[in-house]
């Protein structure tokens, strides 16, 4: 398993850590028995635009370089836009990430919707995220991947979310 | 564009080990001029012959075999663990001994895997489990034990906690029901007091390149009479145990590398017992951490495993190999499932402690200075991705 350059890029240097502590909204996902979880908190402006966004992350050199690349695609997105964005996409921005790892790009999108879904629900605003995949106890990271440990890690991912 | 920093410090002996100069030398000319099948009747043959026998006496002599006709030469550990536990399972079963499989559950996979197939076979299989301590008790084994148990197979030490096991005990155990006593010595060979007959173990698997020999060379301790359903077959090489020409090289590396060890085990052994205490003493001095495995219960000299609550085992590995220090972790991103490391669970830690831990082995070319580096970049590194963390400070308050 090699990581891209990008990848370790991110992960040694990562964008945007920390916490917002006025934020208007806040996501956390993932669980410390899986071996991962990651909190993002967002700015929103009069125009439904991300003006700033910061994470935390607990979790493998994916997770963390995930994170920190979704937070630097988001900033200075309208939140329709943000929440819209795919775990396809982020690994393709990270140049590739191993076929164990997808699951990291699902829950960094996740962290991004719950935040968005918690910054409208608090304004009395009804949520667009839709569902949050690494919430769903048949989670299967992989999706429509064809993927040849996809089987393998999806078992493992569904026997990991059996412990919650 | 190179992967090696400028300051290498390799503390993952556990893993492999590089060849010692010594034992390149001896097994060279094996390579080049002296590269006659030893199954050849013509000189160049018999020298090869010769040469392969002398290494079998050598380390049939060093592991205390009653004969040197009990090893037999493997091509890896793996290998070595999976003809024993199929080969004496159903053979043992053929000669009407029972069908009732005992592996500990903290075993290397080499043998989990083949226990795991055998009960595809109709084969019952036991896996018991180590106490906290990290110690299968000869006690836990005897209550598991039955009259048709027809194998018992415990490592003689464990490959990520170093706890060396009692394996005298657990196979006379064994024996007192009829069963055959197999044993994973893959880690301690040569580095603890190791004797066949002493131990009265049934069989024994070796590898090579735990002890400065290279990969891919392997040993079998068996016994005599021992039932084995052989594993390859082929030409009837090894006494028709194991098939395929033999590699003289190899052989002769894995006898070289073992008579360094045990020539040199008297001053390594307390040099690396106090290196490895330098680096629990030194992880132990962060907040939140716990070595795994009793401290007191027999331990390889070079193997230390460390809990560090609150950070991700890959993510840890990662920063400590940007500054050229190679360790392992029993986190589950690391090995590519998103299940931590099975020994870590056998023995009691829950997951969000597995993912966090640390084996750091030290072994032949490990210096104080390389100890000295490690728990100089340790700390920040820990601290670092502590910070990063969302629920460091809920967990495991802030006092860090």
């Amino acid at each position: 398993m090699l990581y891209s350059d990008k990848v370790m890029d991110h992960f040694n240097n990562p964008r945007n850590v920390g916490v917002i502590d006025d934020a208007d909204g806040v996501g956390e996902v993932g669980n410390p028995v899986c071996g991962d979880v990651m909190k993002i908190t967002i700015k929103v402006d009069d125009t439904d635009h991300i003006t700033d966004l910061k994470f935390q992350t607990l979790g493998c050199g994916a997770a963390i370089a995930t994170s920190s690349i979704v937070t630097e695609l988001a900033k200075g997105m309208t939140i329709q836009d943000a929440v819209a964005i795919t775990k396809k996409q982020v690994a393709e921005e990270l140049g590739g990430l191993p076929p164990a790892k997808m699951h990291c790009s699902v829950l960094a999108t996740d962290g991004l919707k719950v935040a968005v879904d918690d910054f409208l629900v608090k304004h009395g605003r009804a949520p667009i995220a839709g569902k949050i995949l690494s919430e769903d106890p048949n989670f299967d990271p992989h999706g429509e991947e064809e993927e040849p440990a996809a089987a393998d890690t999806a078992a493992a991912a569904d026997a990991c979310h059996l412990h919650e | 564009m190179s992967d090696v920093t400028p300051r290498s410090v390799y503390l993952d002996y556990a893993a492999t080990t590089p060849v010692d100069p010594r034992v390149v030398e001896v097994m060279l000319p094996f390579l080049t001029e002296r590269f006659g099948n030893p199954n050849s009747l013509y000189a160049l043959g018999r020298d090869g012959y010769r040469a392969l026998e002398a290494a079998r006496e050598s380390f049939a002599a060093n592991i205390g075999a009653a004969n040197p006709a009990e090893v037999i030469f493997t091509g890896a550990g793996t290998e070595g663990d999976n003809a024993a536990v199929l080969g004496i399972a159903r053979a043992g079963r053929a000669r009407g001994k029972g069908d009732h499989v005992i592996v500990s559950s903290f075993e290397h996979h080499a043998i989990l895997e083949p226990a795991h197939h055998l009960a595809t076979e109709g084969f019952e299989v036991t896996e018991l489990r180590p106490r906290e301590d990290g110690i299968v008790h000869a006690d836990d084994l005897r209550a598991v034990l039955r009259e048709s148990t027809v194998l018992v197979s415990v490592m003689h030490a464990n490959n990520e906690l170093g706890t060396v096991q009692p394996i005298k005990e657990l196979a006379a155990a064994t024996h007192q029901v009829g069963g055959y006593f197999h044993t994973d010595a893959i880690q301690a060979l040569g580095k603890v007091e190791w004797d066949a007959v002493d131990n009265g173990v049934d069989a024994a698997s070796f590898s090579a390149h735990k002890i400065y020999g290279p990969k891919g060379v392997g040993a079998l301790y068996l016994k005599r009479g021992t039932p084995f359903d052989v594993f390859m077959t082929g030409g009837g090489q090894e006494s028709k145990k194991r098939s395929g020409t033999q590699n003289v090289a190899g052989a002769t590396a894995i006898a070289k590398a073992l008579d360094l060890m045990l020539a040199e085990r008297a001053t390594e052994g307390p040099r690396l017992e106090a290196l490895r205490d330098r680096v629990i003493d030194g992880v132990l001095k962060m907040p939140h951490t716990a070595l795994n495995g009793g401290r007191d219960v027999p331990r390889l000299p070079g193997t230390a495993n460390l809990s560090i609550n609150g950070v991700e085992g890959e993510a840890m590995l990662l920063r400590l190999d940007n500054l050229g220090i190679a360790v392992s972790t029993g986190s589950a991103c690391s090995s590519g499932s998103l299940e931590p490391s099975h020994v870590l669970l056998s023995i009691g830690l829950k997951p969000e402690i597995a993912h966090g831990s640390l084996r750091v082995t030290v072994g032949r070319y490990t210096s104080d200075s390389d100890v000295d580096y490690l728990l100089e970049k340790l700390p920040p590194i820990v601290d670092l991705l502590r910070a990063m963390s969302p629920v460091y400070a809920k967990m495991f308050g802030a006092s860090a």
